[in-house]
């Protein structure tokens, strides 16, 4: 590939045939640092946190104030607003991806969205699944991975997916008042804590164990949604409830925090977020991300010393992955994830948007529905996990669909060179020749080994 | 009426310079693995009610002894599992409690790659052991489906297998796909999915007049659409997800247990007389903890349960070395602990499905992970 084409592709989301070919790739890609919205024009139909915050404690309220018989129909109706909400949200970050002027920051959102995944296979997260992305993940990419790191974990669509709002001390207020009462157990949940450890900060077998886990999981107890009790407009998404709080002191990884109510817990984030094993696991990411799936150990090395040196900047460490030589080395070697393949596609095909609902399934039939992983891990970043004959089989049938969508208008022997600059081969230019049709050759420029790896 | 797709897979079949798979397949016996992804409750699966600990630790998590399916004196099945226990009673299903496989940690994703890998621990080994396996099978039929849109871990590997998974997408037409077929001839890694692709559509057209509905009954039709061919594979694979039950436990697992039956009920019926021939192997990472959690769920474990089930099978048996639940019996104080490795309930099971050397399989499928003899015979000879 040449260096146009690699800014292009290995970085963003693909050419767009209506914009110019960066002359300087490396200063485009930085450039895009200061460019880049944080809420772009394209978000603007998505519902915010704090009103979907609101339609979930309302539900919440009603479910409990409400006579038995009632409460699955407003549980019901409160699952279909929130399943509109998602079609929207996903209309919206499909519509940012094709539209973006800054698509190497627009990667980078996705990137960390899919690092703290949350997942709509848990139903009643379904409608704030958009707002995660809106307001904890888009405005924190460019900051520190510690800001990144508290707002991913204290959403509330993080504290009900992992289960952390209902987390209680055994021996905090509420936990010692409901053993008085022999009421149902109600108690501790380690789930959350356990995957900041293993997924978002240090990393799976990096010497921490079950104590470390199940102490993590004390201190984080008081972390949970707002009260439902609360009338008007909602400002905070997600508070502190000293009543629910597990008191004393906590140790994890050997060091030992005092009582400190919320602080406590964010200490140990702290922790988390500079330690060097924290610098390996994520630099082992962005790098696998973007250069290879098994990526040069010593651009790993760089990445993890510069996220160090810098406390955990990562504009900073993205600067580092740009200025890589290893980056600029010719072949393809990843195969887009079947987001990326659609998003570029389309982006070639000059569409700036989806019908909302036209966009949940066309992820949905390619196997990646958007914000929905089979787990927490998100969904995974190697060419195995995607590079597979049924899955190959749609991408072509879905080609074949984009492409009669654009219609003769599009030359695809044109198109090619403009969105893959030095990087077509000739076998695919021949090939895009000979089509019978001119939908043929778009729909096989899209499924051109060149178009399908970056 | 135009030429459908299998009209087609046939004619490029005999163009492609590749060999035709699926050419002549030497065993009848067909082995199905499905893997329970996010850790199964075994305790509430393969339930122990005559322990008199198991109502005490799970509380109101607990499944009612007057609503569990009968297995004999000391366990009973979830009541979700009705077509389960119906084939239970008919001799073809045992189930195997206290199981895990040599990991001992509690992070879903390592122990999902030690189940797939059969490595001692996450990460050592690439492959995955059903793919190891295909290259054990005698003579032709060496391959297997994955009811999926990509590979399973479980599958990857230095053979080519194929995935399959209905689509609702309009197909693509004959002159476009053997175009793509043209692009990819110097291309190894597209071409061989690409070939693997077409195979498996033509098999699925073939089998079913294209099953194309996505619920757990239909996959299992699907999956028998493959297996049941005498020119197919003979080996499936399933995943099921959703598992993961930290919270709402009770309602979650009837539904995933719920969807479960209906799958097996799915690939049974599809299968036909087939049936009687196969095996079909469901196990998960590892276990659930032994006392409920603060919020109406379990929390990662150790011990699980698995099942093994089909007209192959010498069922009708709970086989488990009970560790018991009391808080001295659990490993590392909350876990079931472990009696039975899956390093040697799955070399087992495949060694005798395909009438192989159990040590040899064993040593191909989990190397180096303390494979232990068989101590009955799990499958009619």
């Amino acid at each position: 590939m040449s260096a146009p084409a690699i800014a292009l592709n290995r970085f963003g989301l693909g050419a767009r045939s209506d914009e110019p070919i960066p002359q300087d790739p490396q200063r485009w890609l930085l450039s895009q640092f200061e460019r880049h919205e944080a809420l772009p024009p394209a978000w603007q139909p998505a519902a915010r946190t704090p009103a979907l915050v609101g339609a979930w404690l309302r539900q919440q309220r009603a479910v409990r104030l409400a006579p038995e018989g009632q409460r699955s129909g407003i549980r019901e109706a409160y699952l279909r607003e929130g399943r509109e909400a998602y079609v929207t949200a996903v209309g919206a970050r499909v519509a940012s991806a094709l539209q973006s002027p800054t698509p190497f920051v627009e990667r980078l959102v996705h990137f960390w969205s899919n690092h703290f995944a949350v997942s709509v296979d848990k139903l009643l997260i379904v409608g704030l699944a958009g707002g995660f992305e809106a307001d904890a993940i888009r405005p924190n990419v460019m900051g520190r991975f510690e800001d990144l790191l508290l707002a991913a974990v204290s959403h509330p669509a993080m504290l009900l997916y992992l289960d952390q709002a209902q987390s209680i001390g055994p021996r905090s207020l509420v936990g010692m008042r409901a053993a008085d009462r022999q009421q149902r157990p109600r108690g501790l949940n380690e789930n959350l804590a356990r995957e900041i450890l293993e997924l978002h900060t240090l990393g799976v077998r990096s010497g921490y164990t079950q104590d470390d886990v199940t102490e993590f999981a004390r201190a984080l107890t008081g972390w949970t949604l707002p009260s439902d009790e609360a009338v008007g407009a909602v400002t905070t998404t997600s508070r502190f409830v000293a009543a629910i709080h597990e008191p004393g002191a906590r140790t994890v990884l050997g060091r030992t925090y005092p009582s400190a109510g919320e602080q406590q817990a964010r200490a140990i984030l702290h922790d988390l977020a500079v330690s060097p094993a924290t610098a390996r696991h994520l630099a082992h990411k962005l790098a696998r991300h973007f250069v290879a799936d098994d990526p040069p150990p010593a651009l790993v090395q760089r990445l993890a010393e510069t996220f160090e040196r810098s406390g955990g900047d990562l504009p900073s460490v993205y600067r580092q992955l740009v200025a890589a030589p290893e980056v600029w080395a010719a072949s393809a070697v990843k195969f887009k994830s079947p987001f990326d393949w659609a998003v570029s596609g389309l982006r070639a095909l000059g569409r700036v948007e989806l019908p909302h609902s036209q966009a949940v399934n066309l992820m949905n039939q390619l196997g990646q529905p958007v914000w929905r992983p089979g787990s927490p891990a998100g969904y995974a970043d190697i060419g195995s996990a995607w590079a597979a004959p049924d899955a190959l089989l749609r991408r072509v049938e879905v080609a074949q669909r984009l492409a009669a969508q654009a219609g003769s208008a599009v030359d695809a022997r044109e198109l090619g060179p403009r969105v893959l600059p030095g990087a077509l081969g000739a076998q695919t230019a021949s090939a895009l020749a000979r089509a019978e049709s001119a939908g043929t050759a778009l729909a096989l420029l899209l499924v051109s080994p060149e178009f399908l790896r970056r | 009426m135009a030429l459908d797709r299998r009209t087609f897979v046939r004619a490029a079949a005999l163009m492609a310079a590749s060999p035709v798979r699926f050419a002549h397949a030497a065993t009848p016996r067909r082995f199905v693995f499905i893997i329970q992804r996010g850790a199964a409750d075994g305790l509430n699966t393969v339930v122990p009610y005559a322990e008199p600990a198991y109502a005490r630790v799970r509380g109101a998590l607990a499944v009612d002894p007057g609503h569990g399916l009968k297995l004999d004196g000391s366990f009973a099945l979830h009541p979700s599992l009705a077509t389960v226990h119906g084939l239970y009673g008919a001799g073809q299903a045992s189930f195997f409690h206290a199981v895990a496989s040599p990991y001992r940690d509690r992070s879903h994703f390592d122990a999902q790659n030690v189940l797939e890998t059969g490595g001692r621990a996450p990460h050592l080994v690439k492959d995955g052991w059903l793919n190891r396996l295909l290259g054990l099978l005698p003579g032709g039929g060496r391959t297997a489906v994955a009811l999926t849109q990509a590979v399973p871990l479980a599958l990857r590997g230095a053979i080519d297998v194929t995935t399959y998974a209905p689509s609702a997408l309009p197909q693509a037409d004959q002159d476009l796909l053997l175009r793509v077929e043209q692009l990819y001839a110097t291309d190894s890694q597209l071409h061989a999915l690409w070939s693997a692709a077409l195979d498996a559509q033509g098999m699925a057209g073939n089998a079913r007049g294209g099953e194309r509905r996505q619920d757990p009954a239909s996959l299992g039709r699907a999956a028998a659409g493959f297996l049941a061919r005498e020119d197919g594979p003979r080996i499936a694979m399933i995943e099921t997800n959703g598992w993961d039950t930290h919270s709402g436990q009770q309602a979650r697992l009837a539904g995933q247990l719920k969807a479960l039956d209906s799958l097996i009920a799915g690939l049974q019926s599809g299968l036909g007389a087939v049936w009687a021939q196969t095996a079909v192997l469901v196990a998960t990472e590892f276990g659930r903890t032994v006392a409920a959690n603060g919020t109406g769920g379990t929390d990662h474990g150790t011990g699980a349960a698995a099942m093994l089930l089909g007209g192959a099978v010498r069922g009708g048996r709970v086989i488990a070395d009970w560790p018991g639940l009391n808080p001295a019996d659990l490993h590392e104080g909350r876990d079931l602990k472990p009696t039975l490795g899956l390093e040697s309930l799955v070399p087992w099971v495949c060694a005798e499905t395909f009438r192989l050397d159990p040590e040899r399989v064993a040593g191909v499928l989990f190397p180096g992970s303390g494979y232990r003899k068989p101590l009955t015979e799990l499958l009619q000879g």
